[in-house]
Formats: C-alpha cells, sequence, structure tokens
C-alpha cells in the first residue's frame, strides 16, 4: 500500500490526478478559513480569511527569490573548491 | 528499590564492555543500556542527589525537575532510536563515542552546579567529535577538527564565565542568571556563560560549526549530533536565561536565517542542518519571552524536533548510506526503489512543517502563539514565515530532488531493517505525539493551557503550508539545486585564519627576522670583542678579577645566542612554564 501510494506521487501517469487534487485542496482550505469561527482575533491579520494563504505564498516567493538573490549577488554562493 | 540512578552513569560506565563483546550480545547489549535508562528516568523522583564539596565548593551532581525529566524522557528515547540504527555498524568505536556522548548529554541535564556542567560539557563536545572523525577522509578530518577547535574555544569561554560568576556570586550551583542584558545587571561572567551556551545552540553568528560538521559525519553519528548538542543547549539556556529579551530576537533572526541558507544548500544534510539552526530558533525566541507557555512551548518543541529531525537525518542518511551520493544535484528518482524511505522520511517532514495531526503542529504553534499572547506581532509573522521555509525545504524541496524529480538511474534498495526499524519508531512517535498531544503536555515544567485543534489553527496552518506548496509548484526552476557551497561564518576561521597566518609568516617573521640579525651582527660581536679584550687584559695585567668579569661575559653572549634559536617550540616551552610558575605563585599566594 505505501509503494502504490509513493507511485501515485513520483510516476508521471499521474501527474493530472495530482495536480486536480492540489488544486482542489487549495480551494477546500481557502472555502474552510472563510467558514472556520474567529473568536480570539488579537491582530488585524486574525480577522481576515484567507490571509494565511496569502501570507503562505507571499513568504514562499520572498523567501526563494531573496535567498537566491543573496546567494548570487551577494557572493554566498561559491564553487565548491573555495576552501581547497 | 533506589529512587535515582544517573543514567549518564549508565551511559558512560556502560561504553567500556562494549569493545569486549561480539556478534549478537554486542547488539543485545547495546539496546539493553538505552532501555534501563528510559527506566531509570521514568523511575526518578524530583529531588538534589549526589551533593558534596569539591575545593570549597558545593557540587550537586543531578537535579532532578520537571524540566529536567522532561529533556531525559526525550534524550534516552532518542538514544534507543539511534543506537537501533547504528545497530549494523561492526566497529566498535562509534559505539563507544556515542554513549559517551548520549551519557555526557545527560549529565548536563541533571548538572546541579556549573562544574558538573562544564565537565560533561567538554564530554560531549569530544564524544561527538569522534563522530566525524570516524568517517575518515581529508573533508571529514578536517571538519571535525574545526568542529573540535570551535567547541574547545566555547568551552574556555564557558569556563571562563563559570569562575568570574562564581566569584560574583559567591556560589557555583546552576539556576537562573538573575537580571537581564536589558536591566543591565548580568555581570560580565554571566555573559560569558550565556556566550558558551548560545554556540552549543548554534545562534548565528556562532552557528557555523552546525552546518560545517554534522554533514561530514558518518551516516549513523549525524543521527545521534543532530538530536543532543543544540538540545543540551536549549535546555541549560532555558535553565539559565529565561525571559531574556536578546535571545528572543536572536532565535527569531536565526529562524530565518536558517531557512534563507536551506534554499542554497545543494548538501542534503547541510540543508538538514541548517534546518536545525531554524528551529532551534523557535525554541531561543520561546525561552526569551519567557512566559510559562512560552517556556513549556520551548521545551515541548525541543522534545517534538529531535524525534523529527533525527528521522530527517535517518532518511537522508539512508539515501547516502545505499547510494554513496550526498548532493542534491546527483540524486533523484530514489522512490521506486526505497517506497519504505520515502514514506518514513515524509512522516518527519509533515512533522518539521507542523502539519495536523503531527507533532510540529502541537509543539511550534505553542511558540508561535505565545508569542501571540505576549503581543509581539514581528515575531509571530516572522516564525510564521520560517514555518513557510521549513515545509518548502524539508517537505518539498529536499524529497523533491532526492526522490522524485530527474531520474538519475541509480542503484538503489531499501536500508537494512534495523535502520528502517528506527525510522518507524521515530515516525510512530512524531504521530502518537501529534494525535495524543495531552501525553506530552503533562511532562512539561508548567501547567498547559493551550489546545491546539482548533478550526482556524487548522484552516491557517493549512493555508500557510498548501499555498507555499503553490509557490514551490510555480517556481520549481528557481529552487533547481547548484553545484556550490554557502560562505557561512565558518568563512573566518578557514578563510580568514588563511589571512592571519600570511600576516604570521611574512611581516611578523621577517621583522623578527631582522631583529635577530641585528643581534647577531651587532650585539655578539660586540660581546666577543668585549670579552677577548677582557682576556688581552687578563693576560696582560694578570688581574683575577678581570678575568672572571671576563669569563662571564663570554659566557653570557654565548647564553645570549642559544636564547635566541628562534625555534617556536623553545619559545613555546618558556612561555608554558612561565604560565605554571606564575599558577604556582598564584595558588599559593591565594590560598
Amino acid at each position: 500500500m505505501i509503494k502504490s501510494i509513493v507511485d501515485f506521487f513520483g510516476d508521471e501517469a499521474y501527474a493530472r490526478q495530482r495536480r486536480r487534487m492540489f488544486y482542489l485542496a487549495l480551494v477546500l482550505i481557502v472555502v474552510a478559513d472563510f467558514l472556520v469561527r474567529r473568536e480570539h482575533a488579537e491582530y488585524l491579520w486574525d480577522r481576515l480569511p484567507g490571509w494565511s494563504a496569502v501570507y503562505g505564498f507571499g513568504s514562499c516567493v520572498l523567501l526563494i527569490f531573496v535567498s537566491k538573490f543573496l546567494g548570487h549577488q551577494g557572493g554566498l554562493m561559491r564553487r565548491e573548491d573555495y576552501y581547497d | 528499590m533506589t529512587e535515582f540512578v544517573h543514567p549518564a552513569l549508565l551511559y558512560i560506565l556502560g561504553a567500556l564492555p562494549i569493545p569486549f563483546l561480539q556478534g549478537a550480545i554486542r547488539k543485545a547489549y547495546l539496546l539493553l543500556i538505552p532501555v534501563l535508562a528510559i527506566l531509570a528516568v521514568l523511575a526518578m523522583q524530583p529531588g538534589s542527589y549526589g551533593a558534596a564539596q569539591f575545593i570549597g565548593q558545593e557540587i550537586l551532581i543531578a537535579k532532578v525537575d520537571k524540566l529536567s525529566i522532561v529533556f531525559a524522557t526525550v534524550f534516552t528515547i532518542m538514544a534507543l532510536i539511534g543506537m537501533v540504527y547504528a545497530l549494523h555498524l561492526t566497529r566498535a568505536g562509534e559505539h563507544v563515542a556515542a554513549f559517551v556522548y548520549v551519557g555526557s548529554a545527560l549529565g548536563v541535564v541533571f548538572a546541579g552546579d556549573y562544574l558538573t556542567l562544564y565537565l560533561f560539557w567538554e564530554g560531549m563536545a569530544f564524544a561527538s567529535a569522534y563522530l566525524v572523525f570516524a568517517q575518515g577522509g581529508d573533508q571529514a578530518v578536517r571538519a571535525a577538527f574545526r568542529y573540535l577547535m570551535v567547541h574547545i574555544t566555547g568551552g574556555v569561554v564557558l569556563l571562563g564565565g563559570v569562575v568570574l560568576h562564581g566569584l560574583a556570586t559567591g556560589s557555583l550551583l546552576f539556576g537562573p542568571i538573575e537580571g537581564g542584558p536589558i536591566g543591565g545587571t548580568m555581570d560580565a561572567g554571566a555573559y560569558l556563560i550565556l556566550a558558551g551556551f548560545l554556540l552549543n545552540a548554534a545562534v548565528p553568528p556562532l552557528n557555523a560549526w552546525l552546518t560545517d560538521a554534522y554533514p561530514e559525519a558518518t551516516v549513523t553519528g549525524a543521527v545521534f549530533m543532530s538530536a543532543f548538542t543544540t538540545k543540551t543547549a536549549v535546555y541549560v539556556l532555558a535553565r539559565a536565561f529565561p525571559g531574556t529579551e536578546l535571545l528572543v530576537w536572536l532565535g527569531t533572526a536565526m529562524a530565518l536565517y536558517g531557512v534563507v541558507y536551506a534554499v542554497l544548500e545543494n548538501d542534503c544534510r547541510r540543508l538538514l542542518a541548517y534546518h536545525i539552526v531554524s528551529q532551534v530558533g523557535y525554541m531561543v525566541a520561546g525561552i526569551g519571552i519567557g512566559t510559562e507557555m512560552a517556556v513549556n512551548g520551548a521545551t515541548s518543541h525541543a522534545f517534538a524536533h529531535i524525534l523529527y529531525k533525527a528521522l530527517l537525518f535517518m532518511g537522508a542518511g539512508a539515501v547516502i548510506y545505499v547510494t554513496g551520493r550526498r548532493k542534491l544535484t546527483e540524486l533523484g528518482g530514489l522512490y521506486r526503489s526505497m517506497p519504505l524511505t520515502v514514506a518514513l522520511y515524509m512522516v518527519g517532514a509533515f512533522a518539521i512543517s507542523a502539519f495536523p495531526f503531527f507533532s510540529g503542529f502541537v509543539t511550534k504553534s505553542m511558540v508561535v502563539a505565545a508569542a501571540g499572547q505576549d503581543h509581539r506581532a514581528l515575531v509571530v509573522l516572522a516564525l510564521t514565515m520560517a514555518s513557510s521555509g521549513t515545509f518548502l525545504h524539508t517537505g518539498l524541496k529536499l524529497p523533491y530532488y532526492m526522490f522524485f524529480g530527474t531520474d538519475r538511474r541509480l542503484e538503489a534498495r531499501e536500508p537494512p531493517g534495523n535502520m528502517l526499524a528506527a525510522m518507524a519508531m521515530a515516525a510512530a512517535l512524531c504521530i502518537a505525539i501529534g494525535v495524543f498531544p495531552e501525553t506530552l503536555y503533562a511532562l512539561l515544567p508548567y501547567w498547559v493551557d493551550f489546545a491546539p485543534y482548533t478550526g482556524v489553527h487548522i484552516t491557517e496552518s493549512l493555508g500557510v503550508l498548501m499555498f507555499t506548496a503553490l509557490g514551490f509548484v510555480l517556481f520549481l526552476r528557481a529552487l533547481d539545486p547548484e553545484n556550490t557551497i554557502s560562505i557561512d561564518t565558518d568563512w573566518f576561521y578557514r578563510k580568514g585564519a588563511r589571512y592571519f597566518m600570511w600576516l604570521a609568516e611574512r611581516p611578523l617573521a621577517r621583522y623578527e627576522t631582522v631583529v635577530s640579525d641585528l643581534s647577531e651582527t651587532a650585539a655578539l660581536p660586540f660581546l666577543h670583542g668585549t670579552a677577548r679584550a677582557g682576556l688581552r687584559v687578563d693576560l696582560n695585567a694578570v688581574d683575577a678579577v678581570v678575568n672572571g668579569v671576563a669569563r662571564a661575559i663570554l659566557k653570557g653572549g654565548g647564553r645570549l645566542r642559544r636564547l635566541q634559536t628562534g625555534v617556536v617550540t623553545h619559545y613555546a616551552l618558556a612561555m608554558i612554564a612561565g604560565v605554571i610558575a606564575a599558577t604556582a605563585i598564584f595558588a599559593v599566594v591565594w590560598q
């Protein structure tokens, strides 16, 4: 059973199915975020349904590009024999 | 039954017979000691044990309370899992080192005074360094030396702090250090102690030893290392410095620091090592906040972290064990031949990313919620961003390029049964903590008032995580690993030290040559000339007094020349003799 689950995520044959499930999950999560009860809204964003989705996506993109910028333009990434 | 058996003693004395045992008996023994240690921790009662006097100071070998018990519990469980993972090793050395390492970590956890703590602290450094040395090869040995040097330096700083703090307060007992850096009441000794602790917690800029050495360790050694050194540091910080404002900001910064470097990393275990830095950031920040909920959060997160991080290291280690490759640019397509490893690794990945029903969900969120309760909006936002990065790397990037991605057609199979069993044990605990958090909450130092499973918490967590996945899917090409290494603060002792050596070899050495040339060309001929003149005066005037003076000068000249050998070892010997003499005089006068 474990092998078939892992295969589902790896095999090219299931690519369409995987993509559909993924986008469905995204929609469901945002819808659910609009439906849940918000009792202790301490911060502004606590009251905004869908905020976490926006923040998660934004964080991800920011981290990828800021890090790569620091790596390439900031000189953090070096050839593997740099210390030799 | 006695109410306290020190588990450190079980491990350290228990390490002695290992080289003399063989085959199945050794394997049984390697599992017996960790099981006994778990029982010893379960059976122990809070209290103070092993109080004594040493050079006029109070010593307390073991102080047992809720905080030390919770750390000891996870340490002993982890040690058992680690031993199962390493059971196939035939060489005794690594087993002995692992035992001493675990024993020393437990010694630190129970230490009631700074001298006991320091002793075990150094034991950890040496035993863990062996796990890197054991890998062999030029690269690993160099990394191990750097690791050892950094930890010895940290140890000296800690010892200096302990002595100063002891002199200032009159007690070496280990406990909360009053006053924070903001209050300005912390003495110099306390700052040095803090620096020593922060080094072992891998707080930037003192983090590079971790990401430098862990990926060079043996496959099984890295699993032990991922669990003990940083988490004992978290424990001592929680014990001595709760509520220190500085730690909030250091912890938050390091949570993001590790994530940024993880984007750039190509070595699978170094990527995971950067996530240790990131995850320990949550704990350090929690300790800095210092409220009951925050310390609970930091402690429970350390508990969960040890298990899922070890699981991740075991998964990456299994890949290295089977394929002999460690770079993401050289891995891919292993899911067909290693499905069990993939599944078990993913449990660890879900746990570290804080998916509902996995351990991170009930522990990491406690730290974030504590920051929220303490009205620290910026910390909440930064830690949530770091969570997104955690899933991006350990849950998406690493498994994608290691197990899926481009099929490199590598010869692979599942790792040996004992490795899979160890991973299964850790995975089971990751899920158990996520599903039944009450058991862990009951162990925490303070009463827990936190319900992780609320509707809004679940949808918000899933929102952050799944939309991170969306970002990953959309920008996958930007994340392709590159054949590079990243410059971290180890630059200062790897490259910076070379510049220092150049300075020492060129300008300083030249200066030294000039000085000794001057003395040989100018001073010595003058002395010789004087001596000869003296001899002539002596011969001509037959003056016994002058004779003696001349001989003395001749001898002095020769001696002066001998002193100027230029051989560094002679100078070093003279310095050491001087230090010993000064210490002896100081000790006598001081008494």
